[in-house]
């Protein structure tokens, strides 16, 4: 099988995974956690050097932070696709005593999660904390995180964006989810971000512009390129531009679905445009 | 009784940049993080010793505390530094997201807490923090009461797994305990045995506790002085001990009755051994702009304002 229909195939059974994790206690995001399907599963299935046996402290690995936390059905998926976790936990989604809570946490010793996220707008300082001690023990392993583009809306990202590129932090990769849509409506609409090319460039980052934010075979070259220009002393971020509910034609499109479940009937028109590819749990 | 004896006054935050200093040389994992305030928080000479090790971050207290947070995945032991007031209220929710609830080791320390910071003024006198802290599941809350303390506890602070909350001040205090004092977070220290009344005091009060003790003593009355620089977790074998023998209880804190030691030894007595307790903390009040004793005199958080509740309290005993 080549790698594209492996991970053709692997973001298919990702978005199943979303719908019926989202379905089975009606609620959570499907929407941005579709829009990422793509971005968070070539990250564990063919970019990063990691182990599986987690470790918390992640020396000589790469590491990914997902900032924005309620995209957690997509990043529950992968983890437990690429061997944190047992896929059948994906049942426990949001439930009493769980570890797959509503948002990523460490607390409940989910293997793969490294910060709590949920709250937004904190992931980018701590990644750059993570991007700092790397240097300090001289481990020249990156740091990945991603962030949704209404997340940029809270200030703690701008203290950040400012000191990765004030200070070079050049061993950090932030993506930013550019589906121009949040909760109340099209960024545009409830706070325009402007030009965000611009805006990280005039704070002193590397920035790549991902048009086809859902393309596997653009995803990966973005990322190729991305890790090419690490250690130039400038931080770099990936403006990816996705889709919201990427793969649910009635998903697509819309703001509607940030954080709403589908319905049983909606749940098997989804079902039916993602058939089963590794399995189901 | 026994008395103890100034040897010289000193701020606590001078003792934090000692103690920082010292880990800087026993400790690689350490790291210090500042938000534009390195010689207020006296980190100078581990910033000049250890520049490799030490991170500027400028005005921007919520991404000092994320990124304390990321430095601890991979081994450091961050020990941010600011006022207590933007170590706390301004940066709650990463406080609470990225470093409690992620069960992160980092070391928040906080200068300028209390009215002592004096001149500035109500803005900048947090007296709210160690309640905002000690609500924090898993954070261990600790207030040092002079010079030698707070650099035993700075030091104590890096062997133990887990984020702390650590408090000290800016004026020039008594500096009265041992140099080479042991500290045992969670550990109360009997100052004074007495059977009178129990005084437990922390942070600055201590001192003043004692100058309390000295003056009742003058008077017939005994009193048993406790220093708690630990608020959380509360040893509360001893407040109960002390207690069961002297019947009464004067708490002592530059901080808001709301909230602080004293609400927390008033709950330890209500589920163990109720008895009569009176506060000598502010009155859910802000401050204000003053030389720091005049501040602590208006706001009755002084020797004399706890040895007049000491008195109050022991009429209220059955």
């Amino acid at each position: 099988m080549s790698t594209t229909q492996h991970l053709q195939d692997f973001v298919t059974q990702v978005r199943r995974d979303i719908l019926r994790q989202v379905h089975q206690v009606n609620s959570g995001h499907p929407g941005g956690s579709l829009g990422c399907a793509e971005f968070i599963s070539i990250l564990y299935q063919e970019v990063m050097d990691y182990s599986s046996d987690f470790d918390m402290d992640g020396k000589n690995e790469d590491l990914f932070f997902l900032s924005n936390g309620h995209i957690s059905p997509v990043f529950y998926s992968v983890l437990s696709r690429s061997g944190f976790f047992p896929v059948e936990e994906l049942k426990t989604f949001r439930k009493i005593d769980s570890r797959l809570q509503g948002h990523p946490t460490t607390h409940e010793g989910l293997p793969g999660v490294r910060i709590a996220s949920g709250s937004l707008g904190q992931g980018m300082s701590v990644a750059i904390g993570a991007a700092l001690t790397k240097k300090m023990n001289k481990d020249s392993h990156l740091i990945y995180s991603l962030h949704g583009d209404g997340e940029l809306q809270e200030g703690q990202n701008w203290e950040a964006i400012l000191y990765a590129g004030s200070k070079g932090v050049d061993n950090l990769i932030a993506t930013i989810d550019y589906n121009k849509k949040q909760i109340d409506g099209a960024t545009d609409d409830v706070l325009p971000l402007g030009n965000l090319k611009k805006k990280f460039e005039a704070f002193d980052w590397k920035v790549l512009e991902l048009r086809e934010g859902n393309d596997i075979e653009a995803i990966k070259k973005t990322l190729a390129e991305a890790k090419d220009l690490t250690g130039k002393k400038q931080p770099i971020v990936i403006l990816m531009e996705t889709e919201m509910g990427n793969g649910v034609d009635f998903m697509m499109g819309t703001h509607a679905w940030h954080g709403k479940a589908p319905n049983d009937e909606q749940l098997e028109t989804a079902l039916a445009q993602n058939q089963e590819t590794l399995g189901d749990y | 009784m026994k008395t103890y004896k100034n040897t010289g006054n000193i701020d606590t935050r001078s003792g934090f940049g000692a103690g920082l200093a010292e880990l800087g040389k026993s400790n690689p994992d350490v790291v210090a993080l500042c938000a534009d305030l390195t010689g207020s928080l006296k980190m100078d000479e581990f910033k000049d010793s250890h520049p490799d090790r030490f991170f500027q971050i400028g005005i921007a207290e919520a991404n000092m505390i994320g990124i304390a947070a990321g430095m601890t995945i991979g081994g450091k032991i961050p020990f941010t530094g600011t006022f207590a007031n933007f170590s706390t209220g301004r940066v709650y929710d990463q406080i609470r997201q990225s470093v409690a609830y992620s069960g992160k080791n980092v070391k928040i320390c906080a200068s300028h807490a209390g009215l002592t910071l004096g001149e500035d003024g109500a803005t900048h006198q947090i007296l709210e923090d160690l309640g905002l802290m000690k609500m924090l599941p898993g954070m261990t809350v600790i207030n040092t009461c002079d010079y030698n303390q707070t650099k035993a506890a700075t030091i104590a602070i890096a062997k133990h797994e887990g984020p702390v909350y650590l408090r000290f001040g800016r004026p020039k205090v008594a500096n009265f305990t041992p140099e080479d004092q042991k500290f045992e977070i969670g550990k109360a220290v009997t100052l004074t045995e007495g059977n009178d009344v129990t005084i437990i005091a922390t942070g600055h009060l201590v001192w003043e506790a004692l100058e309390a003790a000295k003056a009742l003593d003058e008077k017939g009355i005994s009193a048993e002085v406790i220093n708690i620089h630990t608020i959380k977790p509360l040893d509360e074998k001893a407040i109960l001990k002390s207690v069961r023998k002297t019947k009464c209880v004067v708490t002592a804190e530059e901080h808001n009755m709301l909230g602080g030691l004293g609400e927390s030894v008033a709950r330890t007595l209500a589920l163990n051994h109720p008895a009569p307790q009176e506060f000598v903390a502010t009155e859910d009040t802000f401050g204000e702009s003053g030389e720091p004793l005049m501040l602590l005199d208006k706001y009755g958080l002084n020797a004399k304002a706890i040895s007049e509740k000491a008195e109050a309290v022991i009429l209220r005993k059955e």
